[in-house]
């Protein structure tokens, strides 16, 4: 299976290279780069399904050595998932590019576009696959570059040449921390490979402990922890929609899959390591969805919301901690299943949702949600699926975040009632936080959904809008029908996740608790079956009877305007005011004034806590404790001369005395 | 096979009913004769009889919205035990599933809301939104109090689990469970202190203004649907009370009844005594009960190791 | 008996939490008057063992409590209340939705706090030493929170009745007369502010104690 792999990375980079030599015809490029990509995404996918059902592990190690150890590629269940994932989402996504990319011929070149976007999908595939430490952080930097140049692609723009200033340094800043991480491990080890860090040495306690740490900044960072998410919802505007959707729902994956990664070296983990991460998983989740409530940039608000899941994903890489340092094999196992099974949802269901944020784009040129209004009528199948994408975000059933968020809450339920009582508070505090963040976001959708899709158009660039073409819905229809497959069927979709669950928690999948899926299933038919039931009955009942068209009840007003509909603004602002304190606000207002008032405005803008209260203050105190050190740049070269100088006799000082101490 | 009969007949039949009390225990307290008691049936068939009008402004959103609603609130009494303490489709896990399909009935009526671009029901769907969130933690908690004894998140296990001994004043968790999921019950149904079903004026509505603009059947379903889940709430209430064992027969049938007749006598005076709070006072409310059910949600676990 | 013992600290938890929720000072003199009912009751329940000696003597503290705190310190403060013309917390400094919140999570911390406190001998029922240090803390909050000088005075009151209840768990050593002197000194720091209270707003027309700082120097 490892060389079909190696074959679709192959492919790729072809394609890719093939892309950016035919650079000067745009309509060659999009070919080349996209069949290579779907290509390999086809074989890919095959390969790695087909090696995570028949639970094959494989490694393979390049007959040289190398100067930096010799390159080993392994499959295992944890690398198959992911790799499921990457292929799936990216393959659709690929397909929607194309037809999004097709709007801007003639306008630039496309062929950045389409050789970063497949030198990423193929870096991804590269470090899932990696199996010693300096191979996955070049995969690593290769990716994170890709991604630097596909979110600049429109960089004449200043905005977005901003956010990828943003990512950049957040991305470098974190990948500072998995250099040390790697160090420190390869230094305990004596080596770079994964397998020696497993099977030489096991990590101190505090070693381990440290490495944790490290792992949690640096995977964090590109995850989209609190409070380093701050890069999500700046590049995920920035970029073009298909970029967005590959980088939501694959690109933050691959911190959380590093981090898994690293778990498997770092022994069995102690208890506040499950305690860190569900209370990382709290604010995170919490305060990405409060965030996402106060947007009124569609895109960004998407972005609040990958930072929210990822959220949902740290809680149950949390429980599934708890349970495993607890030797709670129930625990867990739904804890990292849920967890797992999160990615791939979130992959699903996120794509699907910028894909449709980026044909709302496509048709009307506005992200901002308060000038849309009544593009359902316009846009009826892009609007079906960002429907099913919004229940499916809310983790509402029957569709297929409802699956995965039930696994996490079962179980926090079982960790609560299993674990000594301090872990178990811990499990428990899940949660009502996973209900908070499920009615957020729910609320949130409900205004997303409903201001943009619903009602009257609020502005004209909604009566020029037209649905999106074939090669952008297909991919839309595919995926929403996948969301409810899984939603509905979750048995199945537990079977792609339970694998790799079973390799990280160490322990068989509790039967009793995955047998509870079948009723999943079966409560989703009824709901099916009941709706179907009353649909009919209205229809039988209404048969013959007058039924007419009416403009909708004013309360008695008789000339409503499309201006009067609630707002974004105004259906959030009750839900936030309890919240306002977490959130820095600024408002700008201007009357009105005196008995005939002419001119009033009001102006709003909700910053990011994490941005405002945390990081920015920081790196001010960080930057003044660093001015210090520059006494000594006085721009005299003689001076510099004297700093090599001392520098190059302390060295050689030092490196003698332990020569002669010895 | 009879228990699941008599499981999906009281649940289609005896929810109008509870309105009848309500409504009779508040008349009571105003000296009026009141509606007579099968008044919400009547109101029901009426409503089935007629024919609807549907905005131009809306789309099949607004149609789903009425269906989904009700569909979505009947799957959860399938899954609540009523008369005894299984349900037809309970299994382990069932209590997120209940909760989740509440909140499925409430993302669809929003949306069928803000489908009719009228600034009221907009009004009506943020403001449905702002008092679901509060609740929701509340509601978790409470499901968590009674589900932690029992070791494992299904209704079944927790009502076997439940102590007969609540009013010997042995489990100060299950009180504050009850407290809690009282307030979640009055939330979740519009009833005051949180929203007045009886009020005309649109800008105070919460619930009633969201569904202004449906008729006939489609309004039908909406007033059947808010009865089925003031009666399923108030079940779930019921077995934390009193919990019912299984195989009672139509013991449990009484005692379900019973409970939701006290209940519904507890809510008709509570509306006929307590004033309305300023709708900027109800998060405040609700996080107050989520806070009490924090409470006894620590009492619960740490008594389990004491 | 010990099982109602619970529910008694269940109300004592809830009437901390709607001091804190609510902004009308009646209703919070009302919610401390029902906690100190609670608080009498409280030994009653926990040490009674039949028919003895010692049940006089429990008897007596627990009427001596239930007139002070339930009784005598409320009617003083309402009547401050009503002398003061001030019926609102008016702006306080944490928002009541936080400070609820603040409530929960200060019940949360001392829930951890008594599992980590070793006592000298345990705790005659769990919620004990969690309930006492809530109150304590919760008094706090209130202190800092708010600015009306009527308030300040529940929130004495409720750090003496975190004391109060913590003191059960050494009621076999302490005996209750220690407990009826920090009464004592409590009702007549009570009187005293009373008193103040009543000069300061007829001197100033308000007592918001935040503007006493303008006093230093």
């Amino acid at each position: 299976m490892l060389g079909w792999i190696g074959l679709s990375i192959a492919l790729l980079i072809a394609s890719a290279l093939g892309a950016a030599v035919a650079f000067r015809a745009d309509r060659s490029s999009l070919a080349i780069g996209t069949t290579g990509s779907i290509l390999a995404c086809v074989i890919g996918a095959a390969a790695s399904i087909s090696a995570l059902v028949s639970g094959l592990e494989q490694s393979f190690l390049a007959g040289w050595p190398l100067p930096i150890g010799q390159i080993h590629l392994g499959l295992d269940s944890l690398s198959a998932f992911f790799l499921t994932c990457i292929f799936v989402i990216s393959g659709l996504v690929t397909v929607y590019g194309a037809g999004y990319l097709q709007a801007y011929i003639g306008k630039r070149r496309l062929a950045p576009a389409l050789t970063f976007f497949n030198l990423r999908v193929a870096a991804m595939v590269a470090l899932v696959i990696a199996r010693d430490g300096i191979f996955f952080l070049v995969a690593w930097e290769i990716m994170s570059f890709a991604s630097f140049f596909l979110v600049t692609f429109e960089n004449e723009r200043e905005d977005v040449r901003r956010a990828g200033m943003t990512y950049l340094i957040a991305s470098q800043l974190g990948v500072a921390f998995l250099f040390a991480m790697f160090a420190l491990l390869g230094h305990n080890a004596g080596s770079f490979d994964f397998d020696q860090f497993t099977a030489g040495v096991t990590p101190s306690a505090s070693l381990a402990g440290i490495c944790f740490l490290l792992a949690v900044v640096g995977f964090g960072t590109k995850a989209g922890f609190w409070p380093v998410h701050i890069w999500l919802p700046d590049a995920h505007p920035a970029a073009p929609s298909h970029v967005s959707a590959l980088m939501s729902g694959v690109m933050i994956k691959m911190g959380i899959y590093g981090l898994l990664r690293t778990l498997m070296f770092l022994g069995n983990p102690p208890a506040w390591w499950g305690t860190l991460l569900v209370g990382i998983g709290i604010i995170t989740g919490i305060a990405g969805v409060l965030h996402a409530l106060a947007q009124h940039d569609l895109k960004r608000l998407l972005a609040y919301h990958s930072v929210e899941n990822i959220g949902i994903i740290a809680l149950g890489m949390g429980i599934g901690l708890l349970g495993q340092s607890h030797r709670n094999t129930t625990v867990a196992f739904l804890g990292y299943a849920g967890a797992l099974l999160h990615v791939l949802n979130h992959g699903l269901f996120k794509s699907l949702l910028f894909e449709g944020a980026g044909s709302i784009v496509h048709a009307t040129g506005t992200r901002d949600i308060e000038s849309l209004g009544g593009l359902y009528r316009r846009m009826p199948i892009t609007g079906l699926t960002f429907l099913v994408g919004s229940v499916a975000i809310c983790g509402l059933p029957p569709l297929n975040g409802f699956v995965s968020e039930w696994l996490v809450y079962v179980g926090a339920f079982q960790g609560g009632a299993d674990l000594p009582v301090s872990w178990g508070a811990t499990a428990i505090a899940a949660i009502p936080a996973l209900a908070l963040i499920g009615a957020l976001a729910a609320a949130c959708f409900v205004k997303a959904f409903g201001v943009v899709f619903l009602g009257e158009a609020r502005t004209s660039v909604v009566t020029n809008a037209h649905e999106a073409g074939g090669t952008m819905r297909w991919p839309m229809i595919i995926t929403a029908l996948l969301c409810a497959a899984i939603g509905i069927w979750p048995t199945g979709a537990v079977q792609l996740v339970a694998p790799a669950a079973q390799l990280l928690s160490r322990s068989a999948p509790p039967v009793e608790a995955l047998g509870s899926l079948t009723a999943i299933t079966r409560v989703a038919t009824m709901l099916a079956g009941l709706i179907l039931v009353l649909a009919i009955v209205r229809k039988v009942l209404l048969r013959g009877r007058e039924v007419s068209q009416a403009p909708t009840w004013g309360c008695g007003y008789a000339l409503p305007t499309p201006r009067m509909q609630y707002s974004a603004a105004s259906f959030v602002e009750p839900l936030l005011r309890p919240f306002m304190a977490l959130i820095p606000t600024r408002i700008r207002r201007d009357g009105p004034n005196g008995f005939f008032p002419f001119k009033a405005t009001y102006e709003e803008h909700l910053g990011d806590a994490a941005g405002e209260r945390v990081l920015a203050p920081a790196s001010r105190a960080f930057i003044q404790a660093l001015s210090r050190v520059r006494i000594i740049q006085q721009g005299r070269v003689q001076l510099y001369l004297v700093y090599i100088a001392a520098t190059l006799v302390i060295l050689l000082v030092w490196q003698l005395a332990g020569v002669t101490g010895r | 096979m009879l228990e699941i009969v008599i499981h999906i007949a009281l649940l289609i039949l005896f929810p109008p009913l509870v309105l009848g009390v309500i409504n009779k225990t508040k008349s009571w307290f105003a000296g009026r004769n009141g509606p007579p008691l099968l008044q919400a049936y009547f109101d029901i068939a009426k409503l089935l009889r007629k024919g609807a009008v549907y905005s131009r402004t809306t789309s099949w959103v607004f149609r789903a919205g009425p269906i989904v609603s009700l569909g979505s609130i009947l799957c959860a009494g399938l899954i609540l035990p009523l008369a005894s303490n299984v349900a037809p489709l309970g299994f382990t896990g069932d209590v997120i599933l209940f909760a989740y399909l509440l909140g499925l009935s409430r993302f669809f009526t929003m949306a069928a809301a803000l489908d009719t671009g009228s600034a009221f029901e907009g009004m009506g769907a943020s403001r449905e939104a702002a008092f679901a969130v509060p609740a929701e933690p509340a509601l978790f908690l409470s499901l968590a109090i009674v589900c932690i004894p029992a070791k494992a998140a299904s209704f079944q296990a927790a009502w076997s689990a439940l102590p007969w001994a609540l009013w010997g004043g042995a489990h100060p968790a299950y009180l504050a469970a009850a407290i809690a999921l009282f307030a979640v019950m009055l939330a979740e149904n519009s009833r005051i202190p949180v929203d007045d079903p009886n009020t005309h004026l649109e800008l105070t509505m919460i619930h009633e203004v969201m569904v202004l603009d449906h008729s006939g059947p489609d309004f039908a379903f909406i007033l059947y649907g808010s009865a089925v889940k003031l009666f399923v709430i108030a079940a779930l209430l019921v077995h934390v009370l009193l919990p019912i064992p299984e195989h009672l027969g139509w013991t449990g049938v009484a005692l379900l009844c019973l409970g939701e007749a006290a209940l519904a006598i507890l809510i008709g005076v509570v509306e006929s005594t307590v004033a309305r709070l300023r709708l900027t006072r109800v998060p405040q409310f609700l996080i107050g009960a989520s806070v009490l059910a924090g409470i006894g949600l620590a009492i619960a676990l740490y008594r389990g190791t004491a | 008996m010990k099982d109602y013992a619970d529910l008694l600290l269940l109300l004592v938890a809830v009437s901390n939490l709607y001091i804190v929720a609510t902004s009308r000072l009646n209703s919070c003199v009302r919610a401390s008057a029902i906690q100190g009912a609670a608080l009498a009751l409280l030994p009653l329940v926990l040490w009674t063992s039949g028919f003895n000696v010692q049940l006089f003597h429990l008897a007596v503290i627990c009427a001596g409590t239930l007139a002070i705190k339930a009784i005598v310190i409320p009617i003083l403060v309402s009547r401050a209340i009503r002398e003061a013309n001030v019926r609102r917390e008016v702006d306080p400094s944490v928002s009541l939705h936080s400070s609820v919140l603040l409530a929960g999570l200060l019940m949360g911390i001392s829930f951890w706090m008594s599992t980590v406190l070793v006592l000298p001998r345990p705790a005659p029922t769990m919620l004990l030493v969690p309930v006492a240090f809530a109150t304590l803390l919760t008094g706090f909050l209130v202190l800092i929170s708010r600015r009306q000088a009527i308030t300040h005075v529940i929130g004495y009151l409720l750090i003496e009745n975190g004391v109060f209840i913590f003191g059960q768990t050494l009621a076999r050593e302490v005996p209750f007369a220690v407990e009826l002197g920090i009464l004592l000194d409590l009702l007549v720091g009570i009187f005293v502010m009373g008193i103040a209270i009543n000069h300061i707003s007829r001197e100033f027309d308000h007592i918001d104690t935040e503007l006493l700082s303008t006093l230093k120097d």
